[in-house]
């Protein structure tokens, strides 16, 4: 919402500078946006005469003027506007003044030879227009020398507030005028509402849709000239960036603007029969005023004559209704139409006015009356013409609300005590009536009584978002100001502060945190990816209706595809080895999973006066990492079973799940799959993983005290095997098996080489693991250790494996 | 000379000469060895009868001896030279690089949203989350925000295709929903929380990105005022920015779930040409930046959550998180912060090792 100083002022007396005005302004709550001095862009441009006028010497088309600009000594300038003539009077920019459209500064020059000083401007040069034909030609009495901004009435800040949408009653200059007076910034003047006096019955208009338009007031104003708008009110439409169109037109706006009251303006001669506001039909078209054709339907209002809908009511006039130049005749509405239609009506047609705006908030629907005969009687004071009675079509929700409001709860809400007077003066400076009594001390035999008050507050028609108590307890905290509210600290609880994270809170840091520490790095990726990235690993549960873009349609249900593309964008910039993680949630129709990825591309070991060549990832890197961060999320990672079976992201071949039990998944990881990768623009082999926070089971918190344990007091004693196995026994299940034979002794066994190749039959390996026994109270007997020995190789043979001899 | 005297400085000039360990071993087996002269000498001394072993006896155990030391001593010196000598030999050139190992870091968003919860538990906040797929009634009409308000038109959220008999479901557009499932959540007030996550809007441009962080606080108990919310968010940002000349400007404002509402803008001072938070924002170098929402929480929304309003109030607030992470250190495109760009990622990230704690300063 813009308007200039001395707009502000036509409502308010005030004697207040405009520093103190925009702090005030911020301070209850219309936040400045921007202030601008046009005046300030203008510096240095001054009313000037043309003396004399001669063709310049070197070019047909500049000539060479004297100009003077009121210092009594004449400068010769040259200039090429096809009006410059002797005897004008004109915008003369001097010696260092700076060209508002174009930001040069003038100097003095020589053009095609001949000395010029300063310029003659045209209005675009000076973004007063769009006029560039000529320099602009001012009135001959114009008073040469004086600053040109000063004399036609620019040096008038314009001020650019934001009106929050509770704020209807602010998107009139009136309003912020009447809520700086309650602010204690001066008098707000008072309204003149003319009485007028009309000749004929009123137009014929009627509602047919009380829901949406309940009150369509309105006058015809009959032989009427159209033209342009006076000086005064076309200067205050263009200073705030609104384009004067004729007098009928202007009044419209300049009434919206002023008072927070849209009207509108039919040419008689277009209309045929009555007007009746009514629900759309399906189907119907409206040409609005911008041009475009707008279908409405059934939920929508508009204004219609016999033959055609004119206006979507409330929002934007016809094209072909409106006053032109030629009218004569009007018709003025002046309606109410519901906040609630008005936004659905305008988000449907994705359709904003300035009409609208005010409307979807709620104008005040208690002044029809008052804000047709303001608008009746400008039109003829400006235009001429007699006006009709007025025709009041239905009745505007009209009817105060009331509040009971304590001034008591302004403490207890705000936690300001203000003395209920003043909580008195600001509520009826605003408008709100005031009823009843506050608490009041009574005295009883000399003892202070506290006697309990309430008032009945009579909001005002025009504050539509008042209604209830804290609604008043926040009008007067805004206007005494919320600096007065005295900073309280919150109750604190005995002792240091208590631990607040959850069980996950704490996983996720520790996971986050592991991976940090392991060499990658943290990236936060889109929710949502492209419909084919999301088919690519599994499909997504959730698209959305309405996509900023194709690429973010589907919540994902992977991490991988925002990690692969973040990869391959570091690639693009010449990155040579790629560790990234990411943190956050996979979209289901069963809930969103919390889960952790990571892609691990191009060089694990960059080439190396040490390590040689480069190497790359492997799907062991990948496990590496899985086994890691699960022990990090406190995983029982000794329990876990390796499973295939991952999803067709990864290398069929060269990946696996992580399982407790064959169900609980609690991670996946690998190679990916190489058509994946192509997928997202990707070489060579980038390795994977997954890991599905949720799945892993909670520890149950028992206490700080850790289980008894004391080291052994013997060594333990380490025993190597070699077994040949069919291909098909996996490592692990053979550690596993080994593991089982004496669960008593073998405190580990660890795999630590595979072999196949010349001794090793075809279809078997060689797998040698080391066997870790830690002996008890006493160190194992020879039968002991050859015992057993024999339970590990008889363990082997269950898999088909033998001793490697 | 005797004839022991002349043999023990024969061979102690011999160990003396020896310049291999093996050499020293032969000199050693030809006096110690079996058969060798020293020990030849001992056993002499066996079939002696006691006097005259008294007399000859001392002199071989001399001998004995010092052979014995020298040999050591010899030995100890060969083996010190012949390690120097293999010392020197391994030198190597010690400004070779050594690998550095990868570098990893975590994001600026996690580790703000890290400190944030340390600063807030030190109020006595817990951190509480929500499903960032939500229905419109926990996003909108449980907030006060009504069918007409212009936030749920379809520019500005993220919606999923209507499904017949369900609720609209979305894509929240901040973290406010969280306030109404903590208080529905069965446990009765008192309630403090804080409550970090993302949160998407149809946008895009330099500063808005479709998806984006947000934290919200809510304190709902007997008596708290808008005194409190005035003196949390001071508290707050004071420990956040760890500045004590945290300056905060409260302007009243509107929003649906608050009233009454409050914008609370934070000062700055421009320090070469870059926006520094603290100072009075009215200062002539200075101004104010727009950093949180609040206001008490609004009596129909505690209604809404099955509350009393009569008995229960309290205060909420939001702020970006992304953008307390800009303030705080200095990135200036929100951009960034979702391109997985592993230069800015070093940059801007932060080390494992960097977990907040109020004893070192929640700030790194």
């Amino acid at each position: 919402m813009k308007f200039t100083l001395s707009w502000l002022k036509t409502h308010l007396k005030t004697d207040a500078d405009l520093a103190t005005i925009l702090k005030r302004l911020n301070a209850i709550g219309l936040e400045v946006e921007g202030v601008e001095n046009p005046a300030e862009k203008l510096a240095g441009f001054k009313i000037a005469q043309v003396l004399t006028a001669e063709r310049h010497p070197q070019a047909d088309k500049l000539q060479v003027l004297s100009v003077d600009h009121g210092d009594g000594n004449p400068l010769q300038v040259v200039c090429g506007a096809p009006n410059a003539r002797a005897g004008l009077v004109g915008v003369f920019g001097v010696e260092g003044a700076v060209v508002p459209s174009n930001g040069m500064v003038l100097k003095k020059t020589a053009i095609r030879g001949v000395e010029s000083n300063g310029m003659m401007c045209s209005t675009r040069e000076l973004e007063l227009g769009d006029d560039h034909d000529g320099i602009i030609e001012l009135d001959a009495a114009a008073p040469v020398g004086q600053v040109y901004a000063d004399w036609a009435g620019l040096n008038d800040p314009v001020i650019d507030v934001s009106v929050t949408p509770n704020r209807q009653d602010c998107m009139g200059v009136r309003g912020i005028a009447r809520d700086l007076a309650a602010a204690g910034l001066g008098t707000l003047n008072a309204i003149i509402v003319p009485e007028i006096a009309g000749v004929g019955p009123g137009p014929d208009v009627r509602t047919d849709d009380v829901d949406g338009c309940p009150a369509f007031f309105a006058r015809t104003v009959r032989g009427v000239t159209n033209g342009a708008s006076p000086e005064w009110m076309s200067k205050r439409l263009k200073a705030i960036g609104q384009k004067p169109i004729s007098a009928l037109v202007d009044i419209t706006n300049y009434i919206m603007f002023d008072l927070g009251r849209p009207l509108h303006v039919y040419d008689m001669a277009s209309l045929k029969g009555g007007l009746v506001a009514r629900k759309g039909k399906p189907g119907e078209q409206v040409l609005a005023l911008n041009g475009k054709s707008y279908t409405v339907d059934e939920m929508m209002t508009v204004i219609a004559d016999d033959e055609a809908v004119h206006d979507i009511g409330g929002i934007m006039g016809g094209e072909h209704s409106g006053a032109q130049d030629g009218t004569t005749d009007v018709l003025i509405e002046c309606a109410y139409f519901t906040p609630e239609r008005i936004a659905v009506t305008g988000q449907k047609l994705t359709l904003t006015s300035d009409a609208r705006g005010r409307f979807e908030r709620g104008v005040d629907p208690a002044f029809l009356d008052d804000g047709l005969s303001i608008a009746t009687s400008l039109v003829v004071s400006l235009c001429g013409g007699t006006p009709s009675e007025a025709t009041r079509a239905g009745t505007p929700p009209a009817t105060p609300r009331t509040v009971v409001y304590a001034p008591d709860q302004c403490l207890a809400l705000a936690g300001v005590h203000v003395p209920a007077d003043e909580q008195k003066r600001i509520l009826e400076s605003l408008g709100f009536g005031v009823d009843g009594e506050a608490s009041r001390v009574e005295y009883e035999d000399g003892m202070p009584v506290m006697v309990p008050g309430s008032w009945t507050i009579i909001v005002p028609t025009w504050r539509r978002d008042v209604d209830g108590w804290p609604d008043i307890v926040e009008e007067v905290v805004r206007i005494v100001g919320l600096d007065q509210v005295p900073s309280t600290p919150l109750p604190r609880g005995p002792g240091v502060a208590r631990p607040t994270a959850t069980p996950e809170q704490l996983v996720e840091r520790r996971v986050r945190r592991t991976a940090a520490a392991r060499g990658m790095a943290e990236a936060i990726n889109w929710s949502f990816i492209a419909e084919k990235e999301a088919a690519a690993v599994g499909g997504g549960d959730w698209t959305l209706a309405n996509p900023i873009s194709e690429e973010l349609k589907v919540m994902r249900p992977s991490l991988l595809p925002g990690l692969l593309s973040a990869t391959k964008r570091n690639v693009d910039r010449s990155a040579t080895s790629v560790r990234l993680f990411e943190l956050g949630r996979r979209y289901f129709k069963q809930g969103e999973r919390a889960t952790v990825g990571f892609v691990l591309a191009g060089e694990k070991v960059a080439r190396g006066w040490q390590a040689g060549k480069a190497q790359g990832f492997d799907a062991f890197d990948a496990k590496a990492e899985v086994v890691a961060l699960l022990a990090a999320a406190g995983a029982p990672v000794g329990n876990l079973q390796n499973f295939g079976e991952a999803s067709a992201a990864y290398h069929p071949g060269q990946s696996g799940t992580l399982r407790l039990g064959p169900k609980a998944v609690l991670a996946e990881y690998g190679v990916l799959h190489p058509s994946l990768a192509k997928q997202f623009g990707l070489t060579g082999t980038v390795v994977a993983g997954e890991i599905f926070l949720d799945a892993i089971p909670g520890k149950r918190k028992s206490g700080f005290m850790r289980a008894p344990y004391a080291p052994p007091a013997l060594q333990a004693v380490k025993r190597d095997f070699a077994f040949v196995v069919p291909d098909m026994v996996e490592a692990d299940v053979l550690v596993r098996g080994v593991k089982s034979a004496d669960k008593k002794s073998i405190v580990d066994v660890r795999l630590f080489d595979v072999f196949v190749g010349p001794g090793v039959e075809d279809g078997f390996k060689s797998l040698a693991i080391e066997v870790t026994l830690q002996p008890g109270e006493k160190s194992f007997s020879q039968e002991e250790l050859e015992a057993i020995s024999a339970a590990v190789v008889k363990a082997a043979q269950k898999l088909g494996g033998s001793l490697r001899g | 000379m005797t004839e022991i005297s002349a043999l023990k400085a024969g061979l102690i000039a011999d160990i003396a000469a020896a310049d291999t360990l093996d050499a020293l071993e032969a000199l050693r087996v030809g006096a110690l060895g079996k058969s060798g002269v020293v020990t030849g000498l001992l056993k002499t001394l066996g079939p002696m009868s006691p006097e005259e072993r008294m007399d000859k006896g001392p002199p071989i155990q001399d001998l004995r001896e010092s052979v014995t030391t020298a040999l050591a001593d010899r030995k100890a010196a060969l083996e010190q030279a012949a390690l120097d000598a293999r010392l020197a030999s391994e030198k190597v050139d010690m400004t070779l690089p050594a690998d550095a190992g990868a570098f990893g870091s975590v994001h600026p968003v996690s580790q703000v949203m890290d400190e944030l919860a340390e600063i807030f538990a030190d109020l006595g906040f817990s951190v509480a989350t929500g499903p960032e797929i939500e229905d419109d009634w926990h996003n909108f009409t449980a907030l006060n925000i009504p069918e007409t308000h212009p936030a749920r038109a379809m520019h500005d959220t993220f919606y999923f295709p209507d499904e017949e008999g369900q609720k609209r479901m979305l894509l929240r557009t901040h973290t406010s929903p969280v306030q109404i499932r903590t208080m529905m959540n069965g446990t009765p007030p008192p309630i403090r929380i804080i409550a970090p996550g993302r949160v998407y809007r149809s946008d895009s441009d330099a500063t808005h990105t479709p998806m984006f962080h947000q934290i919200e606080g809510l304190v709902i108990d007997k008596g708290i005022t808008l005194g409190h919310l005035k003196w949390t968010l001071e508290t707050f940002l004071k420990a956040f920015f760890e500045r004590e000349d945290i300056v905060l400007r409260l302007r009243p404002s509107y929003f649906p779930f608050t009233e009454p509402s409050v914008e609370v803008d934070v000062g700055y001072t421009l320090a070469n040409g870059q926006r520094v938070i603290g100072g009075d924002g009215d200062a002539a170098d200075g101004g104010w930046l727009e950093v949180l929402g609040s206001g008490m929480v609004n009596r129909k929304v505690i209604a809404a959550c099955g509350l009393d309003p009569d008995e229960w109030q309290g205060f909420a607030f939001g702020t970006g998180v992304d953008r307390l992470a800009m303030l705080k250190y200095g990135m200036n495109d929100l951009r960034a912060f979702f391109d997985g760009d592993l230069r800015w990622l070093k940059h801007y990230g932060f080390s494992a090792l960097d977990v907040p704690t109020l004893s070192g300063g929640v700030g790194a």
